[in-house]
């Protein structure tokens, strides 16, 4: 199986398409990326902009803050619980995220490497429930979520936020994809000098897709950090809300506080952008795999 | 890779029990025992479960949960029927978001993919500003796009303002409703449209393109007959993806107008009901069945991207 890594898909040194690239196109690409790329920056822009502002400076619609200051961020992070809700979002995504390099990584091998009687049926179930959208499940989660008999009582507990991502098949998948390109001989040779089964896991499949773990990584931070529905439906305390189920009550909550608004979106937002900055060559090209994958 | 058992490993003439290939089989259960436990109980059981709720008066406040045989579908093609229900806005704005959402993003993207692939100075930087939307919280997002949406000292009006232009409701306003909460959709999922369409492009090889230089082919032509053809796999990828995500919209609606998907229901869909059929009024039965409508439609969408991919490959 030919093994495309991370990192060659976006060569920045290979040539683009060869084509004769005349000066107009490239000026009007530079100039229509400008201007596309202008309004996903203008959002953010304001964001930040409203939350150094003071309250009576929101009706007057100037670009900079007259009178800035970090006051706002002082009354969000001191008068609500969004530390709170910071620590829960990075507990939940956290725990799903070792959680999913874990078990996927694991599966993802024994599908690529063991033959076993029924291995095709269950891979073909664990594929189809792909199928089903999370949305359906919702319901059912949320009673067996209440109900001790064919659940527990997991309504405002990490374990109730987290449950339902904790093993992915899309990421079973992609592992599967990954562990294919481990040699044979390898895992034999290891074998024959006693190794243990696990121990071939874990010494040798292992260290040898890091990158691909890396990326189902990075993956499944995100989806848990912004995931949403789920943590709504799952969450009533106040103390247990997840950082975009927080920003949603607080903002509902403090209607046309505009100010207080956007610094708790700023809050929740520039962390993690700094983050997808440093990693964006990761993310990006993962990304771009899995739709290749795909 | 072929499922086949391998036969390699087969008995000998007094085989011991425990061969290299039963233990590996021990082992592969053993390894898959906390998946298999998962997606039965987390995946397939709760699926179960919801096409048996769709078939009872489930309310979880209640002593007893009827069974209705299939009277929560009857209520839901009823409900279709009648003009001004909250189900049939639900549909027709779901139906709207995809086919008016998913070409205009898809349209965008691919024009902004392809002027990347032309450009080598400053496309890394191009890369990361389309993609930051992608991965910032919908949420908070919607609620910055609900801020420059404001009557009078919204961003948008400011500028029509400056432009003599005449302000707009926006949100406000049944009308204009659904194409702003769908401008804000496309708006943060471009980036990643721009990242698969740009993947494609560098797939192909652009010995095409110098073979189609050289017998004469405009830009246009090799846009035409050599992008578009390769593109194709990207294109089918992107198609179903799309769909199903604005199929599946609920984050930027309820943050942007509110659980009631207002003005009038102008914004509402399939999954808010659902939300506020299942949650608001524990009405869980007919939101069941509101739910395994959604997963009829997504099944009919995958089923036929199947077929497009299977016919492709013959």
């Amino acid at each position: 199986m030919e093994s495309v890594t991370p990192t060659n898909i976006f060569k920045d040194d290979s040539p683009s398409t060869g084509r004769h690239t005349n000066w107009q196109y490239k000026l009007f690409s530079y100039l229509l990326l400008t201007l596309i790329g202008f309004t996903m920056v203008v959002p953010f822009f304001w964001m930040l902009s409203t939350s150094l502002k003071p309250a009576t400076e929101i009706t007057r619609g100037n670009f900079f803050p007259i009178e800035g200051s970090f006051d706002n961020y002082q009354t969000v992070i001191t008068e609500t619980n969004l530390p709170r809700w910071y620590l829960n979002s990075i507990v939940v995504a956290v725990f799903s995220t070792v959680s999913v390099a874990f078990f996927d990584t694991l599966a993802g091998y024994v599908f690529a490497k063991y033959q076993f009687p029924g291995k095709r049926p269950i891979f073909i179930i664990f594929l189809s429930s792909l199928m089903i959208p999370t949305e359906m499940l919702l319901i059912p989660w949320f009673i067996m979520s209440n109900n001790p008999i064919i659940g527990g009582t997991w309504v405002d507990t990490y374990w109730g936020i987290a449950f339902p991502g904790v093993i992915t098949a899309a990421g079973i998948f992609l592992m599967r994809q990954f562990m294919q390109g481990v040699p044979d001989e390898l895992l034999d040779a290891a074998r024959i000098d006693g190794v243990s089964e696990f121990g071939l896991f874990w010494r040798i499949a292992v260290p040898l897709s890091l990158p691909a773990i890396g990326a189902l990584c990075i993956f499944n931070f995100l989806g848990n950090w912004n995931a949403f529905i789920w943590p709504l439906i799952i969450t009533s305390s106040q103390d247990m809300l997840t950082l975009p189920v927080g920003i949603q009550f607080f903002s509902t909550e403090s209607t046309s506080a505009w100010h207080l608004i956007m610094t708790g979106a700023s809050l929740s937002v520039i962390p993690l952008l700094l983050i997808v900055i440093i990693f964006q060559r990761y993310i990006i090209e993962g990304i771009a795999l899995t739709g290749l994958k795909g | 890779m072929s499922l086949a058992y391998d036969n390699k490993t087969k008995r000998h003439d007094s085989p011991p029990f425990w061969t290299l290939a039963r233990k590996k089989v021990v082992w592969a259960y053993i390894f898959l025992a906390i998946p298999i436990i998962f997606f039965a109980y987390i995946r397939i059981y709760p699926t179960l479960f919801a096409f048996q709720m769709s078939l009872h008066d489930y309310n979880p406040l209640a002593v007893e949960q009827p069974y209705v045989g299939l009277e929560n579908y009857e209520t839901m093609i009823e409900e279709l029927g009648k003009p001004k229900s909250d189900t049939l806005a639900a549909f027709r704005n779901t139906i709207s978001y995809v086919l008016l959402g998913v070409p205009i993003q898809l349209g965008i993207a691919l024009l902004v993919a392809l002027m990347l692939n032309e450009i080598r100075f400053l496309a890394t930087f191009y890369r990361i500003l389309f993609f930051l939307p992608f991965v910032t919280s919908t949420i908070a997002i919607a609620w910055v796009f609900r801020m420059l949406y404001q009557p009078q000292f919204g961003l948008f009006n400011i500028a029509l303002q400056a432009f003599s232009l005449p302000q707009q409701p926006f949100l406000k306003a049944p009308q204009q409703a659904l194409l702003s909460v769908l401008a804000v959709v496309v708006w943060q999922g471009l980036g990643f449209a721009v990242i698969i369409f740009l993947a494609g492009l560098k797939q192909i090889s652009r010995t095409y393109y110098e073979a189609a230089e050289v017998d004469g082919a405009t830009r246009w032509h090799s846009f035409r007959y050599i992008t578009l053809p390769l593109l194709n796999p990207s294109i089918v990828y992107l198609l179903v993806l799309q769909t199903i995500a604005f199929l599946r919209m609920f984050a930027p609606v309820l943050a942007l107008t509110g659980v009631e998907g207002g003005p009038l229901n102008a914004t509402n869909t399939i999954v808010l009901q659902v939300y506020r059929e299942g949650f608001g009024k524990f009405n869980m039965g007919y939101g069941s069945a509101l739910t395994v409508a959604l997963f009829g439609i997504i099944l009919g969408i995958t089923i036929i991207q199947l077929a497009v991919t299977n016919r492709r490959n013959d």
